[in-house]
């Protein structure tokens, strides 16, 4: 019994906008499963003692102080767009039919 | 469905249950992660870099002041500060975003349990805090109609990483009255914390509704619907009022509200279904490895802290208190931090705080209102205005011709010293010259004279307004009328004995 169904699949498939084909989807569920599992293996450890890791570095507190600096020139921005409109980036129709 | 938004009354089952989010645009120079400037109204993207257009393997490094002002906010609002916060990834496409996600804070914000009071006839109303935390603002779309009907959009990133702070009420509020009445005191809030602009129209006051309907008497929150695209205070309370009507009548008739984002249609008054997608509100969120921990120590919190300026409802109780004007008044005069030192430099200053507080409400926000200037621009001077007051006071012009003095200093810009000095409006006290502006007024109405010795006092008003008019409004009234009344009572008595 795998531990994720062909649904989820393509449920996490769709929240990363990937098109998979049924073969792609089987693939993935098998390799999801895999990974699942593993978890599972690290969960036999009790970590109820241990604060949930964020960050490996002991660090705190990076500051940038609040200055203005220069801005790229608009053109340079616009640089690898694939479509743009005068100095707007262009993108293609929002909602769905 | 044909709906009647003005209909306001609730039908007597159910209640209201509202929360509101609020986002407010920090005032800091520079963005939330980056150096870009956070300044509104610059050219479509002349304020980006790889940072805020979200080019692979650049880093965003956290803004202090950003913080700083989050930090100031939470305390004013009586939060509790997280001792050491994370932020987070929000994970969702939408073209206003390039990163395709949002730099956020999840189960960690920076502050949680705070609480407006709203003054509610006499007592006070709290409405809880659920929690404040910092995020990056998104680009701006505009759209080729509307985003309904648009083939295309076109992005502006400027305002992409532009520091936000949001801030999430419980669902305390019960009225859109009440949810109009907590936006004006956090607005408040913010203005006097110099942390945001509060300008709703200009989109650095932002605020979207959860809405739901629950029988009075239960405890259980119903399905909400939540309400977005309100960018004034007034849509607020309209938007509430109709997207209320509508669940009643749903409910009434038996259906089922469903879980849904609606957008408010000013012009059309009405909340409309935005086409929900169904994974909408899966953001997969998970802790961003760019950014360290932030943490705030008790003595930084004290620091903080102390910098803190009076609030405005503290500001508002010591006006009423110090000043002894009406608590209404107060309200008026604290509604911004610079109207309420202005109130406050002339009150002193003249040491006349009531005369100081009806010639600031009536005359001068009368015309500030209408030209549509705040008073940062007002062309009287708070000295100036009380140099006005002081020659008010001292008897040297009067009440009317103060009101002709403050119009020509508000026009003109001119010194009301030299503007009294310019065309004579010195208030007459003088005895000798009033006694012979009376004497031709007595002489010019016999009428009037006659009457007012068979008895009839109300002659003495229309003779005194006669030595008014005949001075050009100049007359002391108060001298005027004393001088009338010794005369007519002197003739009487003289013709009795």
């Amino acid at each position: 019994m795998m531990k994720i169904t062909l649904a989820e699949v393509e449920h996490v498939a769709r929240l990363a906008r990937l098109e998979l084909t049924l073969e792609e989807k089987e693939r993935m569920r098998a390799q999801l499963d895999s990974i699942l599992s593993h978890i599972d293996t690290l969960n036999e450890l009790d970590t109820s003692a241990v604060e949930p890791t964020s960050h490996v570095l002991p660090m705190t507190n990076v500051f940038r102080e609040d200055e203005a600096t220069p801005s790229l020139a608009q053109e340079a921005a616009l640089a690898n767009a694939p479509d743009r409109h005068d100095l707007f980036f262009r993108v293609p129709r929002i909602l769905e039919e | 469905m044909e709906l009647n938004a003005q209909r306001s009354t609730l039908n007597a089952q159910f209640e209201a249950v509202i929360g509101l989010e609020v986002h407010a645009q920090l005032l800091t120079r520079s963005k939330i992660f980056c150096g870009c400037s956070a300044a509104f109204g610059a050219p479509p993207n002349s304020q980006t870099c790889p940072v805020c257009l979200g080019m692979p393997g650049s880093l965003p490094v956290l803004n202090r002041r950003a913080v700083e002002f989050a930090l100031k906010t939470a305390l004013a609002l009586g939060c509790d500060i997280t001792s050491a916060c994370r932020f987070h990834r929000k994970n969702y496409f939408y073209p206003d975003m390039p990163k395709n996600y949002q730099i956020s804070q999840y189960e960690l914000p920076l502050a949680w349990r705070g609480s407006i009071k709203l003054p509610a006839d006499g007592a006070t109303r709290r409405i809880r805090i659920h929690r404040l935390h910092l995020e990056e603002d998104v680009g701006k779309l505009l759209h080729a109609g509307t985003l309904q009907e648009a083939d295309y959009s076109l992005v502006d990133f400027n305002r992409s990483g532009v520091p936000l702070m949001e801030i999430v009420s419980e669902p305390d509020i019960r009225t859109p009255e009440e949810a109009g009445e907590y936006l004006r005191q956090l607005r408040a809030i913010l203005v006097y914390l110099e942390v945001c602009d509060g300008n709703m129209e200009e989109g650095s006051l932002r605020c979207d509704a959860n809405v739901s309907l629950r029988r009075v008497g239960s405890e259980e929150l119903g399905v909400k619907a939540e309400v977005k695209n309100m960018n004034s205070f007034k849509n607020v309370q309209k938007a509430l009022a109709y997207e209320i009507q509508r669940q009643t009548q749903i409910l009434e008739e038996g259906g089922r509200i469903v879980q849904e984002t609606r957008l408010w249609d000013a012009d059309q008054e009405l909340t409309l279904s935005m086409r929900s997608k169904e994974y909408a509100h899966d953001y997969r969120y998970f802790p961003e490895p760019d950014l360290v921990p932030l943490t705030s120590s008790p003595q930084r919190i004290d620091e903080i802290r102390a910098t803190l300026p009076e609030l405005p409802q503290q500001r508002r109780a010591r006006f009423v208190r110090e000043y002894g004007i009406p608590d209404y008044d107060a309200a008026v005069l604290t509604a911004s931090r610079p109207l309420a030192d202005y109130y406050e430099t002339v009150a002193r200053a003249s040491r006349e705080p009531k005369l100081a507080s009806n010639w600031v409400m009536v005359e001068l926000l009368g015309h500030l209102n209408k030209d549509g200037r705040d008073i940062t621009e007002s062309p009287i001077p708070p000295a100036e205005l009380t140099a006005m007051l002081t020659l008010l006071r001292r008897g040297t012009i009067s009440g009317k011709i103060a009101k002709t003095v403050f119009e020509q200093m508000y026009q003109t810009g001119k010194s009301a010293d030299l503007i009294v000095k310019e065309q004579g409006l010195t208030q007459i006290s003088d005895q000798d010259e009033l006694r012979r502006i009376v004497e031709e007024v007595l002489a010019a109405h016999p009428g009037p004279v006659a009457d007012y010795r068979k008895g009839k006092v109300q002659s003495l008003t229309f003779l005194v307004g006669m030595v008014m008019k005949a001075s050009r409004g100049k007359a002391n009234p108060q001298v005027a009328n004393e001088l009338l009344i010794a005369r007519l009572k002197g003739e009487e008595s003289g013709g009795n004995g």
